[in-house]
């Protein structure tokens, strides 16, 4: 999707507002609506390339009128009605509709600091489609203009660049984000001059790396 | 203002209210990438309402939204990320593992927990600076960094650190030397980087501990150094 989210190499939204120190959340609620959205995620439904091609969607005005956790906030809520697992009429009222099924929480506090604090990447050695590039290859990323979910941004499509490193395979965002059939395959860090993506006002020997599955690419 | 943006989430969260988000879009204050200038009171009761009912339908146990806040607040943050910095700059030989395998480096000193993503550490050098970024979303190595500042998920520095990354270096403090090379790693994908920043100079005799006291969040993002400390009389 060609939408409000994609922004790289925009120039118009001004200084970056920048701080040295603050609070991890500046209001209650973007610490509630955070953990909210981490206790769902085991239900599968609401996080992750779901949650983003969700906000993806809106119009620009809207996306960027709201801040960061009010977009957390209004993309679960239209998530959670989606699959069906509120509705909208609980969500304004608050309260569950009379007769409706209790579930177990997935996520207890017991669990919290363990599975954020310890264990690896757990998605190494995972099968796929074969690799078509290898390191030292120079490849061009295809022009592609979807209207779902993609991660390989505007600003990189179409241009040459070399493969640095294969990081094995990965789900593809492009499918999982809408609930296709997952297209597993390898994702590579290719580098790009900067000169490339942005011609002569970037200096000859800077570099862009971004992390890119195996069908963005094309030999060249 | 506070009514209209309350009607204007309320409608804009009915799956069916597209169209009429729209209309009362036009009657919003524009205000772009101000990141709080929503109307608090009118958010804590939305999210309240939301916790309420999801607690109520069983989807989630509120002892466990407390655990998952104390744990970015209190226990998840750079101060992790420094450490691992300061063992790499005081061990050769985990600076190797830490740079060919970066998981298996942090998960060696006791950390981890990114479990979805796969963590890389990119190093400085004299002639080569790190810098990252994720334009499309705010990918981010939490595990080790906590979350991200707001400055980091802010549109000017997803828009701009790809295409003019000294720029915006120099407006965050830092100024690059022209001959250095800039590499800037969009996190695009499941990997989360974190920079390994170059050993101040004047540190040789310091401890992993005091090392560790150097290195900053902002110098693991890569827009600011390592700074050497006071006693060390190199600054």
């Amino acid at each position: 999707m060609n939408g409000p989210h994609d922004i790289g190499g925009m120039q118009n939204f001004g200084p970056v507002p920048y701080y040295r120190t603050g609070p991890v959340f500046h209001e209650v609620w973007e610490g509630r609506i955070y953990a909210l959205n981490r206790a769902l995620a085991p239900f599968r439904k609401v996080t992750g390339y779901i949650a983003r091609a969700q906000s993806e969607q809106w119009s620009s005005a809207d996306y960027y009128r709201m801040s960061y956790y009010e977009r957390w906030y209004l993309r679960m809520v239209q998530l959670l009605v989606k699959t069906g697992m509120v509705t909208q009429e609980e969500v304004d009222s608050g309260q569950p509709a009379p007769g409706s099924a209790k579930e177990t929480p997935p996520l207890t506090a017991a669990m919290v600091v363990p599975m954020y604090t310890q264990g690896r990447f757990a998605g190494r050695n995972r099968v796929g489609a074969p690799a078509r590039f290898q390191v030292g290859q120079r490849v061009r990323t295809r022009n592609m203009n979807p209207t779902g979910l993609t991660r390989l941004p505007r600003y990189a499509r179409g241009r040459f660049g070399m493969i640095t490193r294969d990081y094995g395979v990965t789900p593809l965002p492009d499918a999982i984000a809408h609930e296709l059939p997952d297209r597993p395959q390898h994702v590579y860090s290719v580098r790009f001059d900067a000169r490339e993506l942005w011609g002569e006002q970037s200096k000859p020997q800077d570099k862009v790396y971004l992390d890119l599955w195996d069908e963005y690419l094309e030999s060249a | 203002m506070k009514t209209t943006r309350r009607r204007f989430l309320q409608t804009a969260a009915t799956a069916a209210g597209a169209a009429a988000t729209q209309e009362l879009a036009h009657g919003q204050e524009q205000d772009p990438d101000h990141e709080h200038q929503a109307a608090p009171s009118d958010m804590t009761l939305r999210v309240k309402a939301l916790e309420s009912l999801l607690v109520e339908k069983g989807f989630v146990d509120p002892q466990a939204l407390d655990a998952v806040v104390d744990t970015y607040e209190n226990r998840l943050g750079p101060h992790i990320g420094a450490r691992v910095i300061a063992r790499a700059w005081s061990d050769p030989a985990f600076k190797q593992r830490l740079l060919a395998d970066t998981d298996a480096a942090i998960e060696e000193m006791g950390f981890g927990g990114q479990q979805g993503q796969r963590m890389v550490a990119v190093e400085n050098t004299p002639q080569v600076h790190n810098v990252i970024v994720c334009t499309l979303c705010s990918c981010y190595p939490w595990s080790v960094l906590g979350l991200p500042p707001m400055w980091y998920k802010s549109t000017a520095y997803r828009s701009r650190t790809v295409i003019d990354p000294r720029g915006v270096l120099q407006e965050l403090g830092l100024e690059l030397p022209e001959r250095v090379e800039v590499r800037v790693w969009d996190s695009t994908a499941d990997l989360r980087y974190i920079v390994l920043p170059e050993r101040p100079p004047g540190t040789e005799n310091l401890s992993e501990e005091e090392l560790a006291a150097l290195v900053s969040r902002d110098a693991m993002i890569g827009v600011a150094k390592a700074q050497p400390s006071r006693e060390g009389g190199q600054a």
